[in-house]
């Protein structure tokens, strides 16, 4: 029954299945391959794990790194990365007048390069106190200033924001704050990082730190870093946004899981973000 | 289809005579029509289901495309540019829309 | 002479006809086949598929065909509800019989890529692609 199937025996279990398979190593990440956008941007895919957010990762890795050498190639051309469609849908956004007050983006920020920097530094405390994901800032402007409709947190309009700002941050190292206001919220994320959910039993633990390196069934475990998200998912043919992921693995582990937007995402975001510190923010990645 | 985007990527540069690698995607879903929704019913198919580039007048590839091709097309072949000219891209929707692109491209 | 699936088709009623895709039958790869090359002979040769060993996921697999004097590919997926995928018509403007796309298998499945040569003769060839469930099956 698969109640009493534990996580380690589904991976050994597939780690036997791909061996027999032959041919294909049971790689940790790819050892030497390096993320050059267009032949001239260098992003960081390898990081010093911090002790104090990582104690259990001797290095931080990208999820880049984990997939396979047609996938990788895909993100380091900005025309093979079909991510790249989804920021200029962003862009055209950006510069559309929504809302009662008759107002764009551009009007009060200027070009979408003003958001440089955002994407590394989020999700944060805003000066209310809350903790506050790159939506809810599209959010909070398009109803308190544009007179616009909110975005549904994973509706194809706030992806395409969310992977234009996101874009804007491409290269600069992930670096979210966890202390003085930050802290409560992850330590919240900590917990619900290691909390097993689910009648599979698991935890985002036992799949990216106890695992990562390792096959769960034909997928390479990655650390479940979120420096590429939102992301282009080959799987999905579309752009992910980071809480439609977290949906989408506490399903998996047959749970009911939190909502998008939810104050516990929130504060996994923050958390899982943490554990990304040095990491470079990789704009719109390719994931499979 | 709403906000359907191409997007072209030609070399910097080639001299006349040259064959060179032409890529294009275009943002579309490729609803293959194989896929259920939540309440068991078919969505419709809609794709693109043809695709032509012309350069100079003169027809380069014509690309017959069906449901497992995937989302946002991808398609990458060789043009040869015997002179400066435009290249004219078309790509055909089931729901009977037309998108085109031109791009010029001047040959050293 | 009806064909079977004319004949399901007209015994199962209108409604499931209309669940076909529009304007186009499922053919399979021999069907398909027929329809290219009008039943000619196909030889083996001369056609290279360059697709990946695993498909890292089956819905974008990048696919490159090259058929150095082809004037027409067609491009089959064996295991997939239609095997048509693609067909490419190269003009006087081609600078060679190559082309590349992404294309998506449902499973496990060989591809096939027929060529037709200028001087109207056929060749193929056929890889097999595997195309893995990941993780916990999401």
């Amino acid at each position: 029954m698969m109640q009493h199937l534990n996580a380690g025996r589904l991976v050994t279990m597939a780690a036997a299945g791909l061996a027999l398979m032959g041919g294909v190593a049971l790689a940790d990440p790819d050892p030497t391959a390096e993320l050059v956008i267009e032949g001239e941007l260098h992003l960081t895919t390898r990081a010093p794990s911090n002790p104090a957010i990582t104690p259990n990762l001797p290095t931080l890795y990208s999820g880049w790194l984990f997939r396979d050498p047609t996938t990788r190639e895909m993100q380091m051309d900005d025309f093979e990365n079909p991510g790249l469609l989804a920021v200029e849908a962003g862009a055209a956004a950006w510069a559309t007048p929504e809302g009662t007050g008759g107002q764009s983006c551009a009007d009060c920020h200027g070009d979408p390069e003003s958001m440089e920097g955002l994407r590394a530094v989020l999700p944060r405390v805003n000066e209310h106190g809350q903790l506050w994901s790159m939506e809810n800032y599209i959010n909070n402007c398009r109803t308190e200033r544009m007179g616009a409709e909110a975005l549904g947190w994973n509706s194809r309009e706030m992806r395409e924001m969310t992977a234009l700002i996101s874009f804007q941050s491409r290269g600069m190292p992930v670096n979210v704050a966890i202390d003085g206001p930050a802290a409560p919220f992850w330590e919240q994320g900590r917990e619900m990082y290691y909390t097993r959910f689910g009648q599979l039993e698991m935890s985002c633990a036992t799949c990216h730190e106890e695992s990562a390196g390792q096959y769960i069934r034909s997928d390479h475990l990655s650390q479940g870093q979120i420096n590429g998200f939102p992301t282009y998912r080959l799987k999905d043919q579309a752009i992910v946004g980071i809480h439609g992921r977290f949906v989408g693995c506490i399903r998996d582990t047959r749970a009911e899981t939190f909502r998008a937007g939810s104050d516990e995402f929130r504060a996994l975001e923050l958390y899982v973000a943490s554990r990304g510190n040095g990491l470079s923010v990789e704009g719109v990645s390719v994931r499979h | 289809m709403t906000d359907v985007r191409p997007r072209i990527r030609l070399p910097r540069s080639a001299s006349a005579g040259d064959s060179i690698t032409v890529k294009t995607l275009i943002s579309h879903d490729m609803e293959s029509g194989q896929r259920r929704n939540s309440n068991g019913d078919i969505i419709p198919r809609q794709i693109v289901n043809r695709f032509t580039c012309e350069y100079a007048g003169v027809l380069v590839i014509d690309m017959e495309l069906h449901g497992a091709i995937s989302a946002n097309p991808y398609i990458e072949f060789e043009a040869v540019v015997p002179a400066s000219g435009d290249f004219v891209f078309t790509w055909y929707d089931d729901n009977g829309e037309v998108y085109t692109a031109t791009e010029s491209f001047t040959v050293s | 002479m009806f064909t079977r699936r004319e004949t399901i088709a007209l015994g199962a009623g209108a409604a499931a006809a209309a669940t076909l895709p529009l304007g186009a039958f499922a053919a399979t790869v021999d069907e398909a086949t027929a329809a290219f090359t009008g039943g000619a002979a196909v030889a083996e040769g001369g056609v290279t598929i360059t697709a990946p060993e695993i498909a890292e996921n089956g819905n974008t697999v990048p696919v490159s065909i090259s058929a150095p004097g082809a004037t027409e590919i067609t491009l089959l997926a064996a295991g997939n509800p239609q095997a048509e995928v693609a067909t490419f018509r190269f003009g006087p403007g081609a600078g060679a019989a190559l082309v590349a796309t992404r294309i998506r298998l449902g499973r496990t499945q060989d591809i096939i890529a027929i060529a037709k040569m200028a001087d109207g003769s056929f060749t193929s060839a056929r890889v097999e692609v595997k195309v893995t469930i990941g993780g916990c099956g999401g």
